[in-house]
């Protein structure tokens, strides 16, 4: 297990991700990620992948309101506006 | 002369796509076409958002009602301090934890020890021996082609129930994770944890969709 402490590898990259990513990781661990995505072109490649997917999930539109649904709602508001 | 065309052309842009500030302004004041443009902005997020808490969609069409109602009750009294969007998930949440009658209980929460990758796929080194496919390059055409936003949206909606809030919050809907901590009462460290199964998930199945890996 002495790798653990000396270096990142691979399978800590994988957990290690989204910290990274959200700014979350301390100076040191993130220079060391960032020495290990320089050096490893598998890795580099699954960073690439995982924003990717954030990119793909943020373009999840939700469906249009339907116009009951809208009239119904401007229905509650004018309750609302008389009472 | 120039001031006043400037002054038009901006008013103009403003009356296209008034923001959140100038209709809660409008709103005080009893402007119902203000309310539809809110309800247009934010009515299918927050059902979609409902969705996640409540168990059935009859149950999160109330909720969001109820949403509304609440806004419109507390309009007057809204002070701007947070912004109108994390207000609104507010309410939402409120009434959706009363609606299932999760109030004040919060959910005891463990990680869980899922990894993001098979431990298969990596050597007694912690190197990969089955690395990921590259499938990043030009994958745009095929990810319109094949429909992959939906089916991702799809997949959003199967995560377990805490990682999909948060990946709905974060991910779809971009709120900043301090606030998406005190909306779900998580700590940073967990809301991370949640993100992160989450988002793990979703990647393995555009890998296995877009790179041809197996599934795992």
């Amino acid at each position: 297990m002495r790798w653990w402490r000396r270096e990142i590898v691979c399978q800590q990259v994988v957990e290690l991700v989204t910290d990274y990513l959200e700014g979350a990781l301390p100076r040191r661990d993130r220079e060391r990620l960032e020495q290990h995505l320089a050096d490893c072109p598998h890795c580099a490649e699954y960073l690439r992948q995982m924003r990717l997917t954030i990119a793909t999930v943020g373009r999840v539109r939700p469906a249009d309101l339907t116009s009951e649904a809208r009239d119904d709602l401007v229905a509650l508001y004018r309750r609302w506006a008389e009472g | 002369m120039v001031r006043p065309l400037r002054r038009t052309a901006a008013a103009l842009q403003f009356a296209a796509v008034p923001d959140d500030v100038e209709l809660v302004h409008r709103l005080r004041q009893g402007d119902e076409a203000a309310f539809v443009t809110l309800v247009d902005r934010y009515h299918a997020p927050l059902l979609r958002f409902a969705s996640t808490m409540v168990p059935s969609r009859a149950v999160a069409e109330e909720v969001v009602q109820d949403t509304w109602l609440g806004l419109l009750r507390g309009i007057g009294g809204f002070e701007g301090r947070s912004s109108l969007k994390t207000w609104l998930y507010q309410i939402l949440v409120n009434r959706a934890r009363s609606a299932s009658g999760k109030e004040g209980r919060t959910v005891p929460f463990s990680p869980g020890r899922e990894p993001a990758v098979d431990p298969a796929r990596f050597g007694g080194d912690g190197r990969w021996s089955v690395p990921p496919v590259a499938w990043t390059d030009d994958v745009e055409d095929r990810i319109q082609a094949e429909g992959m936003v939906e089916r991702v949206a799809a997949l959003v909606d199967r995560l377990p129930s805490v990682q999909r809030q948060v990946v709905t919050l974060r991910d779809l809907e971009g709120l900043p994770a301090g606030e998406v901590c005190r909306l779900l009462d998580l700590t940073d460290g967990n809301q991370r944890v949640l993100l992160h199964r989450g988002r793990s998930a979703v990647r393995r199945w555009l890998a296995a969709e877009l790179g041809e890996e197996v599934a795992l």
